[in-house]
This record gives structure tokens, C-alpha cells and sequence, in this order.
């Protein structure tokens, strides 16, 4: 079959992002049925691409028998997480955590052990011990290379995705995208659909003004978010951002998660400890912003304190590992570990699973609301779920799609819309005068700085909003001069996508919930008997974008006693203090 | 509206004495995430042509000759 002289490349399963779960998910299909032709298409190459392009330092979430047991793992994300968490979709995580583990174990990723062999697990989090380190976890992208190689899924590199196709009974049908070197479009159909392209992280701009300077891989700029919402899948909790404490102007994590359980710790100017535990929460982050805003700012790293053996031990970890060139950050700036604290800052916002809650909506199967298609890693609404969670949500997608793509017939491809898409891909490189995409992106990503980032303020989000949407009118003045500008011309019509969406599902709510993320300075308070609930985005019958609550389902794990505890976060002082 | 052309000093520098590109490597360009590494079309060897790094490091630690080297970008430096 061809369109517009395109030839159909046709699969059973297409896995668009080839990161951390996406090479997961390609290997399970693979692993379920040898049969099933599957396609890893990436934008970058699969070999260095992702969140995790230079390895990993640990793992943050880990459900090590003896140490943690899934009841345990699902109350405490659902306190962090201030209860607004598809519950389920977390047990199924927490069970397939220690086997995942091994799994990796046994395709020779390293994890610390003690001196018995047991793996050598770490306290980071409020109330469990769930970190498990990999001082040796550079090499986690060349052993998912391997894997995939061995299975033989064919791999599409330098190929983004700009849409998702549907059949006329509303699942899941192929995509449509574009060659990164060449502007040359491809087609693919496919009977199931796996999203793994990470999180949104090009909506805010670092506080450098470098544009690429952004605490996620900037290649994750919100294409999947963009394209699911398009294709008529419900995004969750948007409006619960990303915002991380990380190194200043680096804007990678300062690794309280490393430094944490060897000594080092969060303080403010006087070297105070000020936060009772350096997990991530949106509690702990309100704690950091105050601390950040008060006269006992800014923020540092203390590590000054520790022996030498000890700071050579992080050096080694962090400056090998996630985000090697930090080392030359600090050199730069002439910031010994042993001599000067490193001072902190806030990340831009985003949306990211990963780290928070939210994206496109999945559930314990990893399914979102599209049938056919499914969702893992930052991209998906699994909470909290870090490189683990996406390896376990890699792995169940694999399986449900393999599932659903061996009973399918081959899908009906929309023609008109494909030719629609086919337009819009190639407009700018049409264009010899108009905006560049870096000019326009530099704009919208300056606006939801100046307008959604929290504290948030209705009037604000307003004229917020009114300012993207006048950004957005201005998207068929975009013009790109080769293939490369094309590609960043079409991430910024995903960005501009995302800010809309996150300006809208912020106003929405009108609650203050998860501390920093969505604190509205006028909702101040949480409010339970309208707003527990996950919050929808979704495009209407009239392609409008439309909002809606979705209950939580019934708990699996009560909360208990502890219910509070990530509200307490702050280190209290003594009445004489 | 007419363009102009924007300078920037990159963050990333090839060491063309070392770099293989002519010979046709072409691993830096390859790992690349944000794809902003190309043959620079008058000697042959790799290049940054967009300011556009995130300073991950692929394009240094896989080079065969060590030619690569990440800096920091200097507006965060």
C-alpha cells in the first residue's frame, strides 16, 4: 500500500521511543511470540537515547524482599503522592519490582550487594528503604542494546513520531512521523501501539535561558503527551508538575539519593538541615521553595563534612554516572565537595511519571483510554515510578500489546487525516521567511515560566493561557531551513501543546494538592470533598480541549497511621531554639 | 520577517587532528541525542553545527581517538 507515494511499512507491534522502557517493551513482545513483527522506532539512536543515555547511579524504587514489601511500597507513594494514585497500577509495579531486579541482575546490570551477596539496600524515602545503588550503572543502555539485538526488533532510528493513527471504531491503527536528517515522512500501520517517549521536558525553560539546559534528556519534549491527546486518549493530573532540587544552573540532581545514605544531606545557608528527608515529593519541594525564598536561603549540598575516602566515593559515582560532565560543572566553578557546599535550585516545571504523577492516563496494564494503545515510563500516569517503573511497565505493555496485536485483523488507515498530517509535517520546510522554531519556543517556554509556575495564581494562569493560545496562532508562520529545524519546528507545536495543556488542567483544580506542584496561592487548601479525584484532559467530540474527574479506585492497601507523614516534612525546631 | 544569523560559541570542540571522520567514522554523530553533531562539509571532520547540547557526554566517551570534548555551555558555566 502507498500514500502520496509513501510505501506502508506495516507491523503488529510499533513501540515509539526507544529509552528505557521502550527497548523493555520491544524485547517482552519479542520474548512472547518471536512471530510478532515489531518495530523500535526512536528519535535519536536507540544506543544513546533517553533519560538514561550515560547509565544510572540506582534505583529509587526498588521492592527487595526483607527490605520492603509491596503493601509497604503502595501506601508510601500513595502518602507522597497525597493519595490521588490509581492504586492498582502501583501494586502491579510494587509485585513485579524483585523480579524485574533479578531480571536485570541476570542480564548483567550491576546492583550493589553487602558482604552476604544480599543486595544493598538504602533509606531515602519518609518511612521505607527502597534505594538500591549501581555505582556501575553506566552501562545500563549497552546491555538493553544487546537484549534487542539478540531478539532481533528491527530499529527505526532518527525517526519522531508527530501522530497517531485510529480505525473508524476509535483503535489504535499506526503512525505517521518524519525522518530527523532527511524530512522524509514514513507511515507505519500497526496493530498495537506502545508509547515510551518520555517525559515532558521542554514546557519550562531553566533559569539559564539555555533552552537545552533542562533537567530532562531535552529530546523529551512532550511529543508523546502532544500525539496521545490528539489521538483521543485522557491525560491525568497534568496539573501535578515536575519540579526537582537540582545543582543550580546544571540543573542535574545535586543526588541526595547517593549522597543521602553516605552522609550528605540538604541545607539551607547556615548548614542547617531543614527537611526531614530528601525524597522527592511535591511536600518536600514546598519545604525547599520556602527555604529557597526565606532569609536562610538559598539551598545547598552539604558534603563538607564528610571523610575523604567517603567524597571520593561520590565523585567516582556521580561523576561517572546519569550525568557525568557535572564534575566539569563543579571544576568550573571551583566547587570542591570538601571545601564549599553546592548550591541548589529548582528545576524548570514538566510532566513527568517518573518523578510526580503525571501523563497520559494507564492503567495496571498499562493501557491507556485508546484500545490497542498503551503507555510506559515519564509518559504514562503511573506515579513516582523511576527507571524501575519503567522497565515493569515496559515489560507489561509488551505483553498486552503482543496480546492484542495476535488476535487483530489489519487495520483500516485514514487516508485524509494521514494527508492532513503529511501537510502539516512538511509546512515550515515550505517557508523561506516566517518565525524559526527556536524564537517561538523560546517564547512559549518563557511564558509558562511567567505564568504556570507555581505559586500558582488564577488571574496569572489566565493571561497565561490567553498569551500560549496567541503563540499558538502564530504556528503557520513557523519556518525551518532544513531537516533539523523541521524537527525542532515540530517539537515546538508539542511544546505548545503541553504549555496549553498545563495552563488549562492548573486552572481546572481548584485545590492547592502535592505541596510545590500544584500550590494555588488562592486555593490554599486541599479539598477532599470536591477534588479527590484524578483530574482528565481530553479532546472532545468538537476537538476542544475538555476536563473531567475520574474517580480513584478503591484502595488495595489502607493508609493507616502514617497517613500524615509526608505533611510533617519540615525539621522542627526546639520552643528555645 | 527577514532572519539573521545568530552566533554562539558551542560547547561541544573536535580535535580535527584526532577526529576520523574523513575516514569515515561517524560514532559521535551517531550516539548524539539531540542530533547536533554533522560532518562539517569543508574538512571532512565532525563538528557541533547547533547550539543545541545538553552536555550528556556520548559523543566524548564513545569516540575511538579521543578527539571529543564536552564543555560546559557557557551561559550556565
Amino acid at each position: 500500500m502507498q500514500i502520496q507515494d509513501i510505501p506502508v511499512i506495516d507491523t503488529d507491534v510499533l513501540v515509539i521511543g526507544g529509552g528505557t522502557a521502550g527497548p523493555m517493551a520491544a524485547v517482552t513482545v519479542k520474548e512472547q511470540d518471536p512471530n510478532l513483527r515489531v518495530i523500535l522506532l526512536e528519535k535519536a539512536n536507540v544506543k544513546r537515547s533517553g533519560a538514561i543515555s550515560m547509565g544510572m547511579d540506582g534505583l529509587n524504587n526498588a521492592v527487595v524482599p526483607g527490605h520492603a514489601t509491596p503493601e509497604q511500597y503502595v501506601r508510601e507513594i500513595t502518602i507522597a503522592n497525597d493519595g490521588i494514585v490509581h492504586q492498582p497500577a502501583i501494586m502491579a509495579y510494587a509485585q513485579r519490582s524483585f523480579p524485574m531486579i533479578e531480571k536485570l541482575d541476570s542480564w548483567g546490570v550491576h546492583f550493589q550487594k553487602d558482604e552476604t551477596g544480599d543486595y544493598d539496600m538504602k533509606k531515602v524515602h519518609h518511612l521505607g528503604t527502597y534505594v538500591l545503588p549501581m555505582p556501575e550503572g553506566h552501562n545500563v543502555k549497552k546491555i538493553l542494546y544487546r537484549r534487542l539485538r539478540r531478539v532481533r526488533v528491527e530499529i527505526e532510528n532518527r525517526y519522531q513520531a508527530t501522530r497517531l493513527l485510529k480505525d473508524a471504531e476509535g483503535r489504535i491503527a499506526g503512525m505517521v512521523g518524519v525522518n530527523t536528517r532527511t524530512g522524509e515522512p514514513i507511515i507505519i500501520r500497526a496493530k498495537a501501539v506502545i508509547m515510551a517517549t518520555g517525559a515532558a521536558g521542554r514546557i519550562g525553560l531553566p533559569t539559564s535561558g539555555y533552552l537545552f539546559g533542562t533537567y530532562e534528556n531535552p529530546a523529551n519534549s512532550g511529543d508523546g503527551h502532544a500525539m496521545a491527546y490528539h489521538v483521543g486518549a485522557d491525560l491525568a493530573n497534568l496539573e501535578c508538575f515536575q519540579i526537582n532540587p537540582l545543582i543550580k544552573d546544571y540543573n542535574g540532581p545535586a543526588c541526595a539519593y547517593v549522597t543521602g545514605p553516605l552522609g550528605g544531606y540538604t541545607t539551607n545557608a547556615a548548614g542547617e538541615r531543614f527537611i526531614e528527608c530528601d525524597y522527592w515529593s511535591g511536600q518536600m519541594m514546598l519545604e525547599f521553595f520556602k527555604e529557597l525564598e526565606s532569609g536562610s536561603g538559598p539551598v545547598f549540598l552539604k558534603l563538607d563534612h564528610l571523610a575523604e575516602e567517603t567524597i571520593q566515593e561520590i565523585e567516582t559515582v556521580l561523576h561517572t554516572n546519569e550525568r557525568p560532565s557535572r564534575g566539569r560543572f563543579h571544576d568550573g566553578r571551583q566547587t570542591n565537595y570538601r571545601q564549599k557546599m553546592v548550591e541548589m535550585h529548582i528545576s524548570e516545571v514538566g510532566f513527568c511519571s517518573g518523578h510526580s504523577a503525571s501523563g497520559v492516563w494507564t492503567d495496571e496494564t498499562g493501557a491507556t483510554t485508546v484500545p490497542g494503545l498503551y503507555g510506559a515510563g515519564d509518559m504514562a500516569s503511573v506515579a513516582h515510578s523511576y527507571m524501575l517503573g519503567a522497565f515493569v511497565y515496559g515489560q507489561i505493555c509488551g505483553e498486552n500489546a503482543a496480546a492484542f496485536a495476535r488476535d487483530r485483523a489489519e487495520p483500516q488507515l485514514d487516508e485524509a487525516y494521514i494527508a492532513a498530517e503529511l501537510a502539516r509535517i512538511r509546512a515550515p520546510l515550505a517557508r523561506t521567511d516566517g518565525i524559526p522554531p527556536e524564537q517561538m519556543e523560546y517564547k512559549v517556554r518563557r511564558l509558562v515560566n511567567d505564568y504556570l509556575q507555581p505559586p500558582k495564581v488564577t488571574r496569572k494562569m489566565e493571561i497565561g493561557l490567553e498569551r500560549i493560545l496567541a503563540v499558538r496562532e502564530d504556528v503557520d508562520k513557523l519556518v525551518a531551513r532544513d531537516p533539523h529545524e523541521l524537527l525542532r519546528a515540530l517539537e515546538v507545536q508539542s511544546i505548545i501543546d503541553c504549555a496549553e495543556m498545563a495552563a488549562r488542567a492548573s486552572l481546572y483544580r481548584t485545590e492547592s494538592r502535592w505541596g510545590l506542584y500544584h500550590y494555588r496561592v488562592d486555593f490554599p487548601e486541599q479539598d477532599n470533598a470536591e477534588w479527590f479525584y484524578h483530574s482528565r484532559l481530553f479532546k472532545d467530540a468538537n476537538g476542544n480541549m475538555a476536563h473531567g474527574k475520574r474517580p480513584i479506585a478503591d484502595y488495595v492497601v489502607e493508609l493507616g497511621e502514617e497517613k500524615d507523614a509526608y505533611n510533617r516534612l519540615r525539621v522542627k525546631k526546639a520552643a528555645n531554639g | 520577517m527577514p532572519l539573521a544569523n545568530h552566533k554562539s560559541s558551542v560547547p561541544v570542540i573536535v580535535d580535527e587532528d584526532k577526529c576520523i571522520a574523513d575516514k569515515g567514522c561517524r560514532v559521535c554523530i551517531e550516539v548524539c541525542p539531540l542530533d547536533v553533531l554533522w560532518i562539517n562539509e569543508e574538512t571532512g571532520k565532525a563538528h557541533m553545527k547547533y547550539d543545541e547540547c545538553w552536555y550528556c557526554m556520548p559523543c566524548e566517551a564513545d569516540c575511538p581517538t579521543d578527539a571529543v570534548k564536552v564543555n560546559i555551555p557557557y551561559l550556565l558555566s
